[in-house]
């Protein structure tokens, strides 16, 4: 234990002494306390002479400030945290020779890569909850709106998704660090695995369910529903689009369901519209549940691979 | 096991590929001495090295490091034994104290006990001016010496000193093999020291051993080796001569 302790404590007085971290946080602080403060001068400025409705608080999280709420900036740029923390985890020590000599110390293999997954954890769960921090500060300075319990817990759920989210893709960066050698190749490979989930995984679930199911349209109410079906399971796939999904029906009690409902007619938006009441938290939690599981089973099965991969590795290729 | 051996191996054979870098190695060392492993670069002296740290399974054979089985106890092992790596690798961000603290972290060394020893090795290595400074800063010289200060801050029974003179020039060579003699024997631990400066290992080594396509070709003292390869009587010789005729002959 006292290994694990010892590269825990070196890894994180790294992380924080280095140009990667302070630029990170630099805009990551930056970007959270323009979009808090647009979106406290937009939801007041709305709100004015109006009664206040419920959950006014999580309104900062989910209205758009510049362009994007803040739950979409974490969606969109939280994987990037975690492979910039990662990407160089084992391959950077490999190459400067200093990875065989901490296992030249009587210290157990599985010490380093765990001291070290769990050092960009805490960096990660750092940077989010003072993200989340600065825009409560500042929507209690500029609403004047002190949170509910729900909205407490609800905001608490929110930051456990999302540090198992990015640690995810920390995951992912770690995984490439330990199978590349080159820095730059597994820093490559994570950015292009992020590309692939935030772009290409719709774009390409729209050309599967387009040639599947090519007569899909107004007229074609059944063709319509497979093609959003396929569409659907598809983008399932991506990391992103379950985080997505599930922070936003955690953070907005007006969501019902996961999915993007797809309405076809007066009626069943008339139906909808019936039961416009806000859901109570354990019932959003049970919607989200599956999604949940699934990202932590995947962030499980991520730092498996790269654990039983290092743990494999042939001393004389460190 | 006789009770100043303290590492011993037997049919020591490692492959890589079904192809043998070391094959059948049999060797003792003693405690307290200073044993020159020599050979040309691929003879098998790092994989050697490696399967007595734990670091890399035998295919065949045995070695033991103070009675113990590196395979089976290999944290028990890295314990007793001072590690040198060729080209050993730094983290350039950490002052020189710093690296001395992390190793004593790694190591359990912890307090007063902690800075006595980083305190003690850096001034046995010289280093104490530099200690503030951070290791990138470092000339090749100071690092090789901060290398070996990690080691005595550890204080094992045994140290491998992979090519410590790599890249040093020759007077800086010629103080770092002083200092590991001196230091080595005052605190009675064991060496084995890979070389290829021959002249220097001739100079500090008790005994020899050369290693050649895995195999120990020779293993003795100066004069023993002299003896079988020179012929008995000859005043004036060198390690270099008899070197040059094992590596003909293999």
């Amino acid at each position: 234990m006292s290994g694990f302790r010892a590269i825990l404590k070196k890894e994180l007085a790294d992380h924080f002494s280095s140009y990667r971290f302070l630029i990170l946080f630099a805009l990551i602080a930056m970007v959270s306390l323009i979009t808090a403060y647009m979106v406290g001068i937009n939801v007041s400025r709305e709100l004015e002479g109006t009664a206040r409705p419920k959950f006014i608080f999580l309104l900062l999280f989910t209205a758009s400030g510049v362009g994007f709420s803040l739950v979409q900036f974490v969606a969109f740029f939280g994987p990037l945290i975690g492979l910039i923390l990662g990407f160089d985890t084992i391959n950077r020590e490999r190459n400067e020779g200093t990875l065989s000599k901490l296992l030249s110390q009587p210290i157990y293999r599985d010490a380093v890569i765990n001291a070290k997954f769990t050092a960009g954890v805490i960096v990660i769960a750092l940077i989010l909850v003072s993200i989340v921090l600065v825009i409560s500060a500042f929507g209690l300075m500029i609403l004047g709106v002190v949170p509910g319990v729900e909205e407490v817990l609800r905001i608490f759920i929110y930051l456990v998704i999302s540090i198992i989210y990015v640690s995810l893709w920390l995951g992912v960066a770690i995984l490439f660090s330990i199978l590349f050698r080159s820095v730059s190749t597994s820093a490559l490979a994570a950015l292009s695995i992020w590309i692939f989930f935030t772009f290409f995984i719709s774009i390409g679930a729209g050309a599967v369910a387009g040639a599947l199911v090519p007569d899909a349209g107004k007229n074609n109410p059944e063709a319509l529903i497979k093609s959003v079906q396929i569409q659907n399971a598809i983008t399932l796939a991506s990391p992103i689009e379950l985080y997505n999904d599930s922070t936003a029906t955690i953070i907005d009690p007006m969501r019902r369901t996961t999915r993007k409902l797809l309405q076809m007619g007066a009626l069943e938006q008339l139906s909808m519209a019936r039961f416009s009441g806000p859901l109570p938290l354990g019932q959003s939690v049970l919607i989200v549940w599956p999604y949940m599981v699934f990202l932590i089973a995947i962030t499980v099965i991520c730092f498996a691979i790269s654990y039983t991969v290092f743990m494999r590795q042939e001393i004389r290729s460190l | 096991m006789e009770p100043n051996i303290v590492i011993e191996a037997r049919d020591l054979t490692k492959n890589y590929n079904g192809r043998p870098a070391v094959d059948h190695l049999t060797f003792r060392i003693r405690e307290g001495e200073i044993f020159g492993f020599l050979g040309p670069n691929g003879a098998g002296k790092t994989t050697t090295l490696l399967m007595m740290l734990g670091l890399t399974e035998p295919s065949g054979g045995t070695v033991r490091v103070l009675g113990m089985d590196p395979a089976r106890e290999p944290i028990r092992v890295k314990r007793e034994i001072g590690y040198l790596q060729e080209n050993m690798g730094f983290y350039r961000d950490l002052t020189g104290r710093q690296s001395l603290q992390f190793i004593a972290d790694l190591n359990g060394i912890t307090g007063d006990e902690a800075d006595k020893r980083i305190e003690e090795a850096l001034e046995e290595v010289g280093l104490t001016a530099e200690a503030e400074k951070k290791v990138g800063a470092y000339s090749r010289g100071m690092r090789q010496r901060l290398g070996f200060a990690e080691i005595l801050v550890k204080a094992p029974k045994i140290a491998f000193l992979d090519e410590p003179t790599l890249g040093l020039d020759p007077e800086a060579t010629g103080r770092m093999m002083d200092l590991i003699r001196d230091l080595c024997t005052r605190r009675n631990m064991t060496v084995m020291l890979s070389s290829h400066l021959l002249h220097q290992a001739q100079r500090i080594c008790h005994r020899l051993g050369i290693m050649i396509h895995g195999r120990m070709v020779a293993e003795g003292t100066m004069e023993k080796l002299a003896a079988e390869k020179l012929g008995v009587g000859q005043e004036q010789y060198s390690l270099e001569e008899i070197y040059m005729k094992y590596f003909k002959e293999s």
